[in-house]
C-alpha cells in the first residue's frame, strides 16, 4: 500500500493546456451570453412598463379576483355552457377532421419520395409554411369577415391553420416510409395511384391516424379561445362573463374548460393507443 | 427459370380460404362500425357547431375575395405596385413587432425561471415530498391548460391594458409547459452522481445543484428556446384582448376593414416568425448539436 502519489501539477498542466488554460474566448463566452440575455430581459421590462407599484397592485386585485371566484357557480346559466361546451368539442372535432382530409392529398405533392421535383414540392412547403405561421385566432378573425360571426367561423379557422400543420406533418410520414412497398408494387406493373393507395398509404395511415387524434386533443384547447373573437364556443362565453366580472361564472367556466380537456385527453389516449400500438406488436 | 409452386388439394385451400375470408371479414366488419361511429360524431358534430353549407357555398367566393381585397391598395393598384404605400405605416408595425418579440422573450424567461424553480419538486426522482410532488404537479397541469390567452384577459382587468398582462400570461403559461417538459429530463437523468453525491453526506441542495444540473442544462436550454418560438405566435394574437403587441394593430385593421393594412402586418408576421423559427432552429443546432434540431 501506498500513501497518495505526490502529483505533478506542473507537469499535467503542461500535459493538457486545453483543460487548464482555456483561451479567453471559451472562458467567456457562458458568462457573456448569460449578461447578454439579462441585459435584454431588464431592458424588456423596463420597455414593458413593469414598475414594482403596478406589479403589486395589480397582484393584490388578483387576490381579490381569486377571492371572489370561490366558489364556481354557474348560476342558471348552466344549460348554456353545457351547450357551449358541446359547441367547442365540435368545432374541434369537424375543423380537424375537414383539415386532415384537406391536407392528406397535398402532403402527397409536398413529400420528396412521391414529387421527386423540387421546382413543385418547394412552392407546396412554403404555402404550408406561411399557412401555419399564421394563429388560428387571426385565421378566426378572418373567417368571420367572411361567414360571419358564429362556431361555422370557428370549424373553418381551425381546418385552415391545422391544414397548414397536418400537411407538413404528413408528408414527414409519408418521406418516413419504407419505399420496399412502393417498388413491389411497380415492379408488379401498378401505376403510381397504385403505389399510393397500396404500398404507401397502409404503412402511413396509422402514423397519420396517431397525429389526428392528438391533434383533436390540442384544438379543444385552441376551439375554447377563438370564442373571444367572436368564433362561438365557450370561449365566447368565457370572455363575456370576464368582461361583465361575473367572477364565480369565470371559474366555473374554465373548470368545465379543464375537464373536458382531461376527458378528450383521456378518451384519445385510448384511442390512440389502440390504433398505434397495436400496430407496434404485430 | 422455373419455379414449381406447390398447390394446395381442392378441400384444403377451401378451408384456408374460408378462414382467411371470415379474417378480413372481421377486420372489414370492425372497420365499418368505426367509421360509422366517426360519422355519427362528426354529424352530430356538424349539428351544434351550426354549419350551413349553404352559407359556405354562398361565401366562398367572398373568402378568395377577401384575400383578393387585401392585397389591393386604396388606389386599385396591386400592393407590390407600391410598397412604400403598402408598408406605409413600417415605423409603428415593426415597433410593435419588436414589443411583441420582447413580450415573448420576456414572457420565456420568467416562465423558465419559474419551472426551474419548481420541476424539481414535480419530477419523480428528486421531489424530497410525495404530497409536494403532487401539489406542484397539479400546480403545473393548471398553468398549461388553461389558454394563455384567458389568462391575459383576466389580467387586462388585474394589472390594466398593455404589454405587461401579456407577458405574465405568457409566463405563466409557459411555467405550467415548460415545467413538465423540464421535470421529464430530470426523470430521464442518471441516477448514479446523486447517489455518489448523497454518499459523501451532501444535502439535497447539492446533490441537485452537482449531480442534477450539469446532465440537465442544455435540455433545459433548449426546451426554453423551443417554447420562444411557439410564444412568438401566442404573443402575436395577444393583443387582441388588449395585452400588447402587435394582436392590437392587426385587430383594427381587420375590424375596421383597412384591407391593404392587413395584408401588410400578416406579412410581418409571417416574416417574423419564419425569422424566429429559423434563427432558433440554428441556434439550438449550433449549441447542441444536430440531434436537437427537431
Amino acid at each position: 500500500m501506498t500513501g497518495p502519489q505526490e502529483v505533478d501539477t506542473a507537469q499535467i498542466r503542461a500535459r493538457y493546456p486545453d483543460v487548464f488554460e482555456r483561451p479567453a474566448a471559451a472562458r467567456l463566452a457562458t458568462p457573456a451570453m448569460i449578461v447578454a440575455a439579462l441585459g435584454i430581459f431588464v431592458y424588456g421590462l423596463i420597455d414593458l412598463d413593469f414598475s414594482p407599484s403596478r406589479l403589486f397592485s395589480g397582484l393584490s386585485q388578483l387576490g381579490w379576483i381569486s377571492m371572489m371566484m370561490i366558489p364556481p357557480d354557474p348560476g342558471s346559466s348552466l344549460p348554456i355552457y353545457l351547450k357551449a361546451m358541446g359547441e367547442t368539442l365540435s368545432i374541434a372535432l369537424l375543423g380537424t377532421t375537414l383539415a386532415a382530409l384537406l391536407a392528406l392529398p397535398v402532403s402527397l405533392f409536398a413529400a420528396r419520395n412521391v414529387v421527386p421535383s423540387i421546382i413543385l414540392r418547394f412552392p407546396v412547403r412554403r404555402f404550408l409554411d406561411s399557412i401555419r405561421g399564421v394563429d388560428t385566432l387571426i385565421w378566426a378573425l378572418v373567417w368571420i369577415n367572411v361567414v360571419g360571426l358564429g362556431p361555422f367561423a370557428g370549424v373553418l379557422a381551425i381546418a385552415v391553420s391545422d391544414f397548414g400543420a397536418f400537411g407538413k406533418l404528413f408528408s414527414e410520414a409519408i418521406e418516413g416510409a419504407d419505399q420496399k412497398q412502393v417498388e413491389g408494387i411497380r415492379s408488379s406493373g401498378g401505376s403510381a395511384l397504385h403505389e399510393i393507395r397500396f404500398g404507401l398509404l397502409p404503412q402511413v395511415l396509422p402514423v397519420i391516424a396517431g397525429q389526428v387524434l392528438y391533434f383533436i386533443e390540442s384544438n379543444t384547447r385552441s376551439a375554447t379561445i377563438i370564442g373571444i373573437v367572436g368564433a362561438g364556443g365557450i370561449g365566447l362565453q368565457l370572455a363575456e362573463q370576464i368582461r361583465v366580472l361575473e367572477w364565480q361564472k369565470v371559474s366555473f367556466l374554465i373548470l368545465m374548460i379543464l375537464v373536458a380537456v382531461a376527458a378528450i385527453d383521456f378518451i384519445s389516449g385510448k384511442l390512440r393507443f389502440a390504433i398505434i400500438g397495436r400496430r407496434a406488436v404485430a | 427459370m422455373t419455379v414449381a409452386v406447390s398447390i394446395l388439394p381442392e378441400q384444403q385451400l377451401a378451408a384456408l380460404n374460408a378462414a382467411y375470408n371470415k379474417a378480413v371479414l372481421r377486420k372489414r366488419l370492425r372497420l365499418l362500425l368505426g367509421a360509422a361511429i366517426f360519422a355519427a360524431a362528426l354529424l352530430l358534430a356538424a349539428i351544434g357547431a351550426e354549419v350551413n353549407l349553404r352559407t359556405l357555398f354562398t361565401y366562398f367566393g367572398n373568402f378568395l375575395s377577401y384575400f383578393d381585397r387585401i392585397l389591393t391598395l386604396d388606389s386599385g393598384q396591386r400592393v407590390w405596385t407600391d410598397v412604400g404605400e403598402w408598408l406605409w405605416g413600417w415605423r409603428k408595425w415593426l415597433k410593435m413587432l419588436g414589443e411583441t418579440l420582447l413580450i415573448s422573450y420576456v414572457g420565456t424567461l420568467i416562465g423558465a425561471i419559474f419551472a426551474f424553480a419548481l420541476n424539481f419538486f414535480a419530477a419523480e426522482n428528486t421531489s424530497p415530498r410525495p404530497w409536494l410532488r403532487f401539489v406542484v404537479r397539479r400546480l403545473l397541469e393548471f398553468a398549461r391548460t388553461v389558454p394563455g390567452i384567458v389568462f391575459a384577459l383576466i389580467f387586462v382587468i388585474a394589472f390594466g391594458l398593455g404589454p405587461m398582462a401579456g407577458v405574465l400570461a405568457i409566463a405563466i403559461h409557459s411555467t405550467g409547459a415548460l415545467g413538465k417538459l423540464f421535470s421529464e429530463i430530470v426523470e430521464n437523468a442518471d441516477m448514479k452522481p446523486v447517489e455518489g453525491i448523497r454518499s459523501t453526506g451532501a444535502s439535497w441542495l447539492s446533490c441537485i445543484r452537482f449531480a442534477i444540473l450539469p446532465q440537465v442544462t442544455a435540455g433545459y436550454a433548449s426546451y426554453a428556446l423551443l417554447r420562444f418560438e411557439v410564444n412568438v405566435r401566442e404573443a402575436s394574437v395577444m393583443g387582441f384582448v388588449g395585452a400588447g403587441g402587435i394582436g392590437q394593430e392587426l385587430v383594427v385593421a381587420i375590424r375596421k376593414f383597412y384591407y391593404s393594412d392587413v395584408s401588410a402586418i400578416l406579412l410581418l408576421i409571417i416574416v417574423t416568425v419564419f425569422m424566429i423559427d429559423i434563427s432558433t432552429g440554428w441556434l439550438r443546432g449550433r449549441l447542441f448539436g444536430k440531434e436537437a434540431r427537431t
